[in-house]
Protein backbone atom coordinates (compact mmCIF):
# COMPACT_ATOMS: atom_id res chain seq x y z
CA UNK A 1 0.00 0.00 0.00
CA UNK A 2 2.79 2.38 0.95
CA UNK A 3 4.66 1.69 -2.27
CA UNK A 4 1.59 1.88 -4.48
CA UNK A 5 0.80 5.39 -3.30
CA UNK A 6 3.84 7.26 -4.76
CA UNK A 7 3.62 5.18 -7.95
CA UNK A 8 0.01 6.18 -8.41
CA UNK A 9 0.98 9.76 -7.58
CA UNK A 10 3.60 9.87 -10.33
CA UNK A 11 1.24 8.19 -12.80
CA UNK A 12 -1.45 10.75 -11.99
CA UNK A 13 1.00 13.62 -12.44
CA UNK A 14 2.04 12.30 -15.85
CA UNK A 15 -1.55 11.71 -16.86
CA UNK A 16 -2.61 15.19 -15.72
CA UNK A 17 0.23 16.85 -17.67
CA UNK A 18 -0.60 14.81 -20.75
CA UNK A 19 -4.27 15.74 -20.38
CA UNK A 20 -3.34 19.40 -20.00
CA UNK A 21 -1.25 19.25 -23.19
CA UNK A 22 -4.09 17.51 -25.00
CA UNK A 23 -6.66 20.05 -23.81
CA UNK A 24 -4.62 23.18 -24.53
CA UNK A 25 -2.68 22.18 -27.68
CA UNK A 26 -3.97 19.05 -29.38
CA UNK A 27 -7.72 19.54 -29.13
CA UNK A 28 -9.12 21.52 -32.07
CA UNK A 29 -10.25 25.07 -31.38
CA UNK A 30 -14.00 25.43 -31.30
CA UNK A 31 -15.34 27.40 -34.29
CA UNK A 32 -17.64 29.92 -32.65
CA UNK A 33 -16.42 30.08 -29.04
CA UNK A 34 -12.66 29.98 -29.66
CA UNK A 35 -10.14 29.09 -26.99
CA UNK A 36 -12.47 29.78 -24.09
CA UNK A 37 -14.23 26.54 -24.94
CA UNK A 38 -11.16 24.63 -23.69
CA UNK A 39 -12.37 25.12 -20.11
CA UNK A 40 -14.87 22.44 -21.09
CA UNK A 41 -12.08 19.85 -20.62
CA UNK A 42 -11.90 20.82 -16.94
CA UNK A 43 -15.52 21.65 -16.32
CA UNK A 44 -17.14 18.45 -17.57
CA UNK A 45 -14.62 15.93 -16.11
CA UNK A 46 -14.89 17.69 -12.74
CA UNK A 47 -18.67 17.39 -12.90
CA UNK A 48 -18.53 13.69 -13.75
CA UNK A 49 -15.96 13.05 -11.02
CA UNK A 50 -18.09 14.92 -8.47
CA UNK A 51 -21.18 12.92 -9.41
CA UNK A 52 -19.26 9.63 -9.14
CA UNK A 53 -17.97 10.66 -5.72
CA UNK A 54 -21.44 11.60 -4.49
CA UNK A 55 -22.66 8.24 -5.66
CA UNK A 56 -19.81 6.56 -3.76
CA UNK A 57 -20.88 8.57 -0.71
CA UNK A 58 -24.43 7.23 -1.00
CA UNK A 59 -23.25 3.64 -1.43
CA UNK A 60 -20.84 3.86 1.50
CA UNK A 61 -23.52 5.44 3.71
CA UNK A 62 -26.04 2.69 2.98
CA UNK A 63 -23.33 0.11 3.60
CA UNK A 64 -22.48 1.79 6.89
CA UNK A 65 -26.11 1.80 8.03
CA UNK A 66 -26.36 -1.93 7.34
CA UNK A 67 -22.95 -3.25 8.38
CA UNK A 68 -21.66 -0.53 10.76
CA UNK A 69 -18.11 -0.78 9.45
CA UNK A 70 -16.04 2.32 10.39
CA UNK A 71 -14.17 2.04 7.08
CA UNK A 72 -17.42 2.64 5.18
CA UNK A 73 -17.96 5.79 7.21
CA UNK A 74 -14.49 7.08 6.35
CA UNK A 75 -15.13 6.37 2.66
CA UNK A 76 -18.40 8.30 2.88
CA UNK A 77 -16.74 11.26 4.57
CA UNK A 78 -13.81 11.34 2.17
CA UNK A 79 -15.90 11.03 -0.98
CA UNK A 80 -18.23 13.82 0.16
CA UNK A 81 -15.31 16.13 0.93
CA UNK A 82 -13.52 15.55 -2.37
CA UNK A 83 -16.85 15.59 -4.22
CA UNK A 84 -17.68 19.02 -2.82
CA UNK A 85 -14.27 20.28 -3.98
CA UNK A 86 -14.86 19.02 -7.53
CA UNK A 87 -18.41 20.35 -7.51
CA UNK A 88 -17.00 23.74 -6.48
CA UNK A 89 -14.62 23.56 -9.44
CA UNK A 90 -17.65 22.94 -11.69
CA UNK A 91 -19.54 25.90 -10.22
CA UNK A 92 -16.52 28.19 -10.60
CA UNK A 93 -15.41 27.18 -14.10
CA UNK A 94 -18.98 27.32 -15.41
CA UNK A 95 -19.45 31.09 -14.95
CA UNK A 96 -15.90 31.75 -16.26
CA UNK A 97 -16.97 30.06 -19.49
CA UNK A 98 -20.49 31.48 -19.48
CA UNK A 99 -19.44 35.12 -19.22
CA UNK A 100 -17.74 35.38 -22.65
CA UNK A 101 -20.04 32.86 -24.37
CA UNK A 102 -23.50 33.66 -23.01
CA UNK A 103 -22.66 37.19 -21.86
CA UNK A 104 -23.82 36.44 -18.32
CA UNK A 105 -22.13 34.85 -15.34
CA UNK A 106 -25.05 32.83 -14.14
CA UNK A 107 -28.51 31.78 -15.26
CA UNK A 108 -31.13 29.76 -13.41
CA UNK A 109 -30.89 27.08 -16.04
CA UNK A 110 -31.84 23.53 -15.10
CA UNK A 111 -28.36 22.04 -15.06
CA UNK A 112 -26.76 24.97 -13.25
CA UNK A 113 -29.46 25.12 -10.62
CA UNK A 114 -29.51 21.41 -9.91
CA UNK A 115 -25.72 21.30 -9.57
CA UNK A 116 -25.93 24.19 -7.15
CA UNK A 117 -28.58 22.42 -5.06
CA UNK A 118 -26.48 19.24 -5.09
CA UNK A 119 -23.54 21.28 -3.83
CA UNK A 120 -25.73 22.77 -1.06
CA UNK A 121 -26.89 19.31 0.06
CA UNK A 122 -23.37 17.96 0.39
CA UNK A 123 -22.05 21.10 2.07
CA UNK A 124 -24.79 20.70 4.67
CA UNK A 125 -23.65 17.09 5.06
CA UNK A 126 -20.14 18.30 5.84
CA UNK A 127 -21.56 20.84 8.28
CA UNK A 128 -23.39 18.09 10.15
CA UNK A 129 -20.19 16.09 10.37
CA UNK A 130 -18.32 19.09 11.66
CA UNK A 131 -20.87 20.03 14.31
CA UNK A 132 -21.98 16.70 15.78
CA UNK A 133 -20.13 15.03 18.62
CA UNK A 134 -17.82 12.26 17.48
CA UNK A 135 -19.65 9.11 18.58
CA UNK A 136 -22.93 9.73 16.73
CA UNK A 137 -21.51 11.45 13.67
CA UNK A 138 -21.28 8.35 11.43
CA UNK A 139 -24.90 7.30 11.96
CA UNK A 140 -26.39 10.78 11.68
CA UNK A 141 -24.28 11.57 8.64
CA UNK A 142 -25.21 8.30 6.94
CA UNK A 143 -28.91 9.00 7.49
CA UNK A 144 -28.51 12.48 6.04
CA UNK A 145 -26.56 11.11 3.07
CA UNK A 146 -29.39 8.70 2.26
CA UNK A 147 -31.98 11.49 2.43
CA UNK A 148 -29.75 13.78 0.38
CA UNK A 149 -29.25 11.18 -2.33
CA UNK A 150 -32.99 10.50 -2.46
CA UNK A 151 -33.54 14.20 -2.85
CA UNK A 152 -31.48 14.32 -6.06
CA UNK A 153 -34.19 12.95 -8.42
CA UNK A 154 -36.67 15.42 -6.92
CA UNK A 155 -34.23 18.26 -7.45
CA UNK A 156 -33.73 17.32 -11.09
CA UNK A 157 -37.40 16.81 -11.78
CA UNK A 158 -38.62 19.93 -10.00
CA UNK A 159 -36.05 22.15 -11.66
CA UNK A 160 -36.62 20.55 -15.04
CA UNK A 161 -40.31 21.31 -14.76
CA UNK A 162 -39.61 24.77 -13.35
CA UNK A 163 -37.36 25.55 -16.31
CA UNK A 164 -39.48 24.07 -19.04
CA UNK A 165 -42.34 26.17 -17.76
CA UNK A 166 -40.21 29.31 -18.00
CA UNK A 167 -37.89 28.73 -20.96
CA UNK A 168 -34.59 30.56 -21.07
CA UNK A 169 -32.92 31.71 -24.29
CA UNK A 170 -29.52 30.39 -23.27
CA UNK A 171 -28.92 26.67 -23.18
CA UNK A 172 -25.58 24.91 -23.15
CA UNK A 173 -24.67 21.54 -24.62
CA UNK A 174 -26.74 19.57 -27.07
CA UNK A 175 -25.72 18.72 -30.61
CA UNK A 176 -22.81 16.56 -31.63
CA UNK A 177 -19.20 16.72 -30.52
CA UNK A 178 -16.01 16.37 -32.59
CA UNK A 179 -14.50 12.88 -31.94
CA UNK A 180 -11.10 14.47 -31.22
CA UNK A 181 -12.71 16.66 -28.59
CA UNK A 182 -14.44 13.65 -27.07
CA UNK A 183 -11.09 11.87 -26.96
CA UNK A 184 -9.45 14.76 -25.08
CA UNK A 185 -12.45 14.98 -22.79
CA UNK A 186 -12.18 11.31 -21.86
CA UNK A 187 -8.43 11.58 -21.23
CA UNK A 188 -9.07 14.51 -18.95
CA UNK A 189 -11.76 12.61 -17.15
CA UNK A 190 -9.40 9.69 -16.61
CA UNK A 191 -6.73 12.06 -15.28
CA UNK A 192 -9.22 13.79 -12.99
CA UNK A 193 -10.57 10.49 -11.69
CA UNK A 194 -7.05 9.31 -10.89
CA UNK A 195 -6.37 12.59 -9.14
CA UNK A 196 -9.61 12.36 -7.16
CA UNK A 197 -8.83 8.78 -6.21
CA UNK A 198 -5.36 9.82 -5.08
CA UNK A 199 -6.70 12.66 -2.95
CA UNK A 200 -9.39 10.40 -1.47
CA UNK A 201 -6.82 7.76 -0.69
CA UNK A 202 -4.48 10.11 1.14
CA UNK A 203 -7.43 11.68 2.96
CA UNK A 204 -8.62 8.19 3.91
CA UNK A 205 -5.22 7.36 5.40
CA UNK A 206 -5.17 10.69 7.25
CA UNK A 207 -8.65 10.15 8.68
CA UNK A 208 -7.88 6.56 9.79
CA UNK A 209 -4.72 7.75 11.52
CA UNK A 210 -6.61 10.61 13.13
CA UNK A 211 -9.17 8.18 14.52
CA UNK A 212 -6.46 5.87 15.84
CA UNK A 213 -4.83 8.83 17.58
CA UNK A 214 -8.19 9.91 19.05
CA UNK A 215 -8.84 6.39 20.30
CA UNK A 216 -5.40 6.20 21.84
CA UNK A 217 -6.00 9.51 23.60
CA UNK A 218 -9.36 8.32 24.90
CA UNK A 219 -7.84 5.09 26.13
CA UNK A 220 -4.99 6.93 27.78
CA UNK A 221 -7.30 9.24 29.68
CA UNK A 222 -9.38 6.24 30.76
CA UNK A 223 -6.35 4.42 32.11
CA UNK A 224 -4.82 7.48 33.75
CA UNK A 225 -7.63 9.81 34.87
CA UNK A 226 -5.24 12.38 36.33
CA UNK A 227 -3.41 12.75 33.04
CA UNK A 228 -6.62 13.56 31.16
CA UNK A 229 -6.58 17.20 32.31
CA UNK A 230 -3.38 17.88 30.38
CA UNK B 1 -47.75 -2.77 27.18
CA UNK B 2 -49.46 0.12 25.45
CA UNK B 3 -50.20 -0.15 21.76
CA UNK B 4 -48.07 2.00 19.40
CA UNK B 5 -51.07 4.18 18.58
CA UNK B 6 -51.64 4.68 22.30
CA UNK B 7 -48.09 5.95 22.73
CA UNK B 8 -48.51 8.25 19.77
CA UNK B 9 -51.75 9.62 21.16
CA UNK B 10 -50.33 10.07 24.66
CA UNK B 11 -47.24 11.92 23.40
CA UNK B 12 -49.25 14.06 21.02
CA UNK B 13 -51.79 15.03 23.69
CA UNK B 14 -49.02 15.77 26.17
CA UNK B 15 -47.27 18.05 23.66
CA UNK B 16 -50.49 19.82 22.71
CA UNK B 17 -51.41 20.32 26.38
CA UNK B 18 -47.95 21.73 27.08
CA UNK B 19 -48.29 24.05 24.11
CA UNK B 20 -51.85 25.03 25.07
CA UNK B 21 -50.72 26.04 28.55
CA UNK B 22 -47.52 27.86 27.65
CA UNK B 23 -48.29 28.95 24.04
CA UNK B 24 -44.54 29.50 23.65
CA UNK B 25 -44.08 28.04 20.19
CA UNK B 26 -47.23 29.38 18.58
CA UNK B 27 -46.72 32.89 19.92
CA UNK B 28 -43.12 33.14 18.79
CA UNK B 29 -44.03 31.65 15.39
CA UNK B 30 -46.91 34.07 14.90
CA UNK B 31 -44.87 37.10 15.84
CA UNK B 32 -41.94 35.94 13.76
CA UNK B 33 -43.98 35.37 10.62
CA UNK B 34 -45.74 38.70 11.21
CA UNK B 35 -42.31 40.34 11.23
CA UNK B 36 -41.37 38.54 8.01
CA UNK B 37 -44.57 39.74 6.33
CA UNK B 38 -44.01 43.34 7.47
CA UNK B 39 -40.37 43.30 6.37
CA UNK B 40 -41.40 41.95 2.98
CA UNK B 41 -44.10 44.57 2.50
CA UNK B 42 -41.59 47.31 3.34
CA UNK B 43 -39.10 45.84 0.86
CA UNK B 44 -41.53 45.68 -2.07
CA UNK B 45 -44.53 47.81 -2.83
CA UNK B 46 -46.36 45.54 -5.22
CA UNK B 47 -49.49 46.25 -7.18
CA UNK B 48 -52.26 43.64 -7.09
CA UNK B 49 -51.03 42.05 -10.33
CA UNK B 50 -47.39 41.85 -9.26
CA UNK B 51 -48.21 40.59 -5.79
CA UNK B 52 -50.07 37.68 -7.35
CA UNK B 53 -46.79 36.70 -9.04
CA UNK B 54 -44.65 36.85 -5.91
CA UNK B 55 -47.18 35.99 -3.19
CA UNK B 56 -46.58 32.22 -3.44
CA UNK B 57 -42.91 32.74 -2.68
CA UNK B 58 -43.49 35.24 0.13
CA UNK B 59 -46.09 33.11 1.92
CA UNK B 60 -44.02 29.95 1.88
CA UNK B 61 -40.77 31.60 2.84
CA UNK B 62 -42.51 33.23 5.82
CA UNK B 63 -44.04 29.89 6.87
CA UNK B 64 -40.75 28.05 6.38
CA UNK B 65 -38.87 30.49 8.61
CA UNK B 66 -41.61 30.41 11.22
CA UNK B 67 -41.81 26.60 11.14
CA UNK B 68 -38.10 26.38 11.96
CA UNK B 69 -38.84 28.23 15.22
CA UNK B 70 -41.34 25.55 16.26
CA UNK B 71 -39.28 22.65 14.93
CA UNK B 72 -36.25 23.73 16.94
CA UNK B 73 -38.29 23.38 20.13
CA UNK B 74 -39.70 19.95 19.19
CA UNK B 75 -37.23 17.86 21.11
CA UNK B 76 -36.13 20.50 23.61
CA UNK B 77 -38.79 19.42 26.16
CA UNK B 78 -37.57 15.86 25.99
CA UNK B 79 -33.96 16.75 26.80
CA UNK B 80 -34.90 18.11 30.21
CA UNK B 81 -34.80 15.36 32.87
CA UNK B 82 -33.40 12.93 30.24
CA UNK B 83 -36.86 12.05 28.92
CA UNK B 84 -35.38 11.14 25.55
CA UNK B 85 -32.91 8.72 27.14
CA UNK B 86 -35.74 7.15 29.12
CA UNK B 87 -37.68 6.76 25.90
CA UNK B 88 -34.73 5.09 24.26
CA UNK B 89 -34.39 2.42 26.92
CA UNK B 90 -38.16 1.81 27.04
CA UNK B 91 -39.59 -0.85 24.70
CA UNK B 92 -41.87 1.74 23.04
CA UNK B 93 -41.36 1.85 19.24
CA UNK B 94 -39.38 4.89 18.12
CA UNK B 95 -41.71 5.60 15.23
CA UNK B 96 -44.68 6.18 17.57
CA UNK B 97 -42.73 9.05 19.06
CA UNK B 98 -41.73 10.35 15.64
CA UNK B 99 -45.31 10.28 14.34
CA UNK B 100 -46.55 12.04 17.47
CA UNK B 101 -43.95 14.79 17.15
CA UNK B 102 -44.61 15.18 13.42
CA UNK B 103 -48.37 15.41 13.94
CA UNK B 104 -47.85 17.92 16.75
CA UNK B 105 -45.71 20.13 14.53
CA UNK B 106 -48.16 19.71 11.67
CA UNK B 107 -51.01 20.97 13.86
CA UNK B 108 -48.92 23.91 15.10
CA UNK B 109 -47.82 24.99 11.63
CA UNK B 110 -51.37 24.53 10.26
CA UNK B 111 -52.75 26.80 13.00
CA UNK B 112 -50.10 29.34 12.13
CA UNK B 113 -51.03 29.18 8.44
CA UNK B 114 -54.73 29.49 9.18
CA UNK B 115 -54.08 32.61 11.26
CA UNK B 116 -51.55 34.24 8.93
CA UNK B 117 -53.20 33.62 5.55
CA UNK B 118 -56.00 36.21 6.08
CA UNK B 119 -53.34 38.79 6.94
CA UNK B 120 -51.47 37.96 3.73
CA UNK B 121 -54.68 38.32 1.73
CA UNK B 122 -55.35 41.73 3.25
CA UNK B 123 -51.83 43.12 3.03
CA UNK B 124 -51.10 41.91 -0.50
CA UNK B 125 -54.63 42.33 -1.86
CA UNK B 126 -54.73 38.73 -3.04
CA UNK B 127 -57.57 37.07 -4.87
CA UNK B 128 -57.20 33.56 -6.25
CA UNK B 129 -58.14 33.15 -9.90
CA UNK B 130 -58.01 29.35 -9.63
CA UNK B 131 -59.96 26.95 -7.37
CA UNK B 132 -59.39 27.64 -3.66
CA UNK B 133 -59.69 24.00 -2.56
CA UNK B 134 -56.52 23.28 -4.52
CA UNK B 135 -54.69 25.89 -2.45
CA UNK B 136 -55.84 24.05 0.65
CA UNK B 137 -54.48 20.79 -0.76
CA UNK B 138 -51.14 22.41 -1.59
CA UNK B 139 -50.99 23.82 1.94
CA UNK B 140 -51.59 20.41 3.52
CA UNK B 141 -49.09 18.61 1.27
CA UNK B 142 -46.47 21.34 1.57
CA UNK B 143 -46.78 21.67 5.32
CA UNK B 144 -46.42 17.91 5.71
CA UNK B 145 -43.28 17.94 3.55
CA UNK B 146 -41.71 20.66 5.71
CA UNK B 147 -42.79 19.15 9.00
CA UNK B 148 -41.82 15.52 8.37
CA UNK B 149 -38.30 16.47 7.28
CA UNK B 150 -38.08 19.19 9.90
CA UNK B 151 -38.97 16.86 12.78
CA UNK B 152 -36.44 14.33 11.53
CA UNK B 153 -33.64 16.86 11.16
CA UNK B 154 -34.52 18.45 14.50
CA UNK B 155 -33.88 15.06 16.09
CA UNK B 156 -30.49 15.11 14.36
CA UNK B 157 -29.55 18.68 15.12
CA UNK B 158 -30.41 18.31 18.82
CA UNK B 159 -27.33 16.08 19.05
CA UNK B 160 -24.98 18.67 17.59
CA UNK B 161 -23.21 21.73 18.87
CA UNK B 162 -24.99 25.03 18.04
CA UNK B 163 -28.19 23.09 17.39
CA UNK B 164 -30.39 26.11 16.70
CA UNK B 165 -28.47 27.02 13.56
CA UNK B 166 -27.95 23.41 12.48
CA UNK B 167 -31.62 22.69 11.72
CA UNK B 168 -32.05 25.21 8.88
CA UNK B 169 -28.65 24.23 7.47
CA UNK B 170 -29.87 20.64 7.13
CA UNK B 171 -33.51 21.30 6.36
CA UNK B 172 -33.35 23.97 3.65
CA UNK B 173 -31.21 22.20 1.01
CA UNK B 174 -33.23 18.97 1.18
CA UNK B 175 -36.54 20.86 1.21
CA UNK B 176 -35.71 22.91 -1.88
CA UNK B 177 -37.63 20.67 -4.33
CA UNK B 178 -40.68 20.67 -2.05
CA UNK B 179 -40.41 24.42 -1.57
CA UNK B 180 -40.16 24.95 -5.31
CA UNK B 181 -43.25 22.81 -5.82
CA UNK B 182 -45.25 24.61 -3.09
CA UNK B 183 -44.32 28.05 -4.32
CA UNK B 184 -45.07 27.38 -7.97
CA UNK B 185 -48.24 25.42 -7.27
CA UNK B 186 -49.50 28.35 -5.16
CA UNK B 187 -48.53 30.91 -7.77
CA UNK B 188 -50.10 28.84 -10.55
CA UNK B 189 -53.39 28.52 -8.65
CA UNK B 190 -53.44 32.21 -7.73
CA UNK B 191 -53.03 32.99 -11.43
CA UNK B 192 -55.70 30.51 -12.48
CA UNK B 193 -53.30 28.06 -14.14
CA UNK B 194 -53.07 24.29 -13.66
CA UNK B 195 -50.81 22.99 -10.92
CA UNK B 196 -51.30 19.26 -11.34
CA UNK B 197 -47.65 18.36 -11.99
CA UNK B 198 -46.45 20.35 -8.99
CA UNK B 199 -49.01 18.62 -6.79
CA UNK B 200 -47.98 15.20 -8.11
CA UNK B 201 -44.39 16.13 -7.28
CA UNK B 202 -45.41 17.15 -3.75
CA UNK B 203 -47.36 13.92 -3.21
CA UNK B 204 -44.42 11.76 -4.31
CA UNK B 205 -41.98 13.86 -2.25
CA UNK B 206 -44.21 13.42 0.82
CA UNK B 207 -44.52 9.67 0.27
CA UNK B 208 -40.79 9.06 -0.27
CA UNK B 209 -39.56 11.23 2.57
CA UNK B 210 -42.17 10.06 5.08
CA UNK B 211 -41.24 6.45 4.34
CA UNK B 212 -37.50 7.05 4.60
CA UNK B 213 -37.80 9.15 7.76
CA UNK B 214 -39.85 6.37 9.39
CA UNK B 215 -37.27 3.79 8.31
CA UNK B 216 -34.30 5.77 9.60
CA UNK B 217 -35.73 7.43 12.71
CA UNK B 218 -34.99 4.59 15.07
CA UNK B 219 -31.37 4.54 13.90
CA UNK B 220 -31.04 8.28 14.46
CA UNK B 221 -32.74 8.17 17.87
CA UNK B 222 -30.45 5.40 19.08
CA UNK B 223 -27.24 6.78 17.54
CA UNK B 224 -24.51 6.67 20.14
Amino acid sequence: MNRAFPILGILTAILLSYALYQALVVAPTEQTMGDVQRIFYYHVPSAWTAFVLFFVNFGASVFYLIKRKPAADIVALVSAEVGVVFCTVVLVTGPIWARPVWGIWWTWDMRLTSTLVLWLIYVSYLFLRRFSSSGQTPTLAAALAVLGALCVPFVYFSIWFFRTQHPQPVMGGGGSIDPRMLHVLLINWLAFSCFAFLVCWSRYRLESLQREVDQAHALESLLDPRGSTR
Amino acid sequence: MTAPTGITRATLLKDLRLEWRSKDAINSMLFFSLLVVIVFSFSFDPTAEESRQIAGGLIWVAFLFAAVVALNQTWAHELRNQVLDAYRVSPAPANSLFIAKTLGNFILVSVLEALMTPLFIVLYRLRALGPVWQLLLVAVLGTWALVVNGTFFAAMSIRTRSREIMLPLLLFPISLPALLAMVWATTAILNGEGARVWMALLVSYDLVFTTVCLLLFETVLNAE
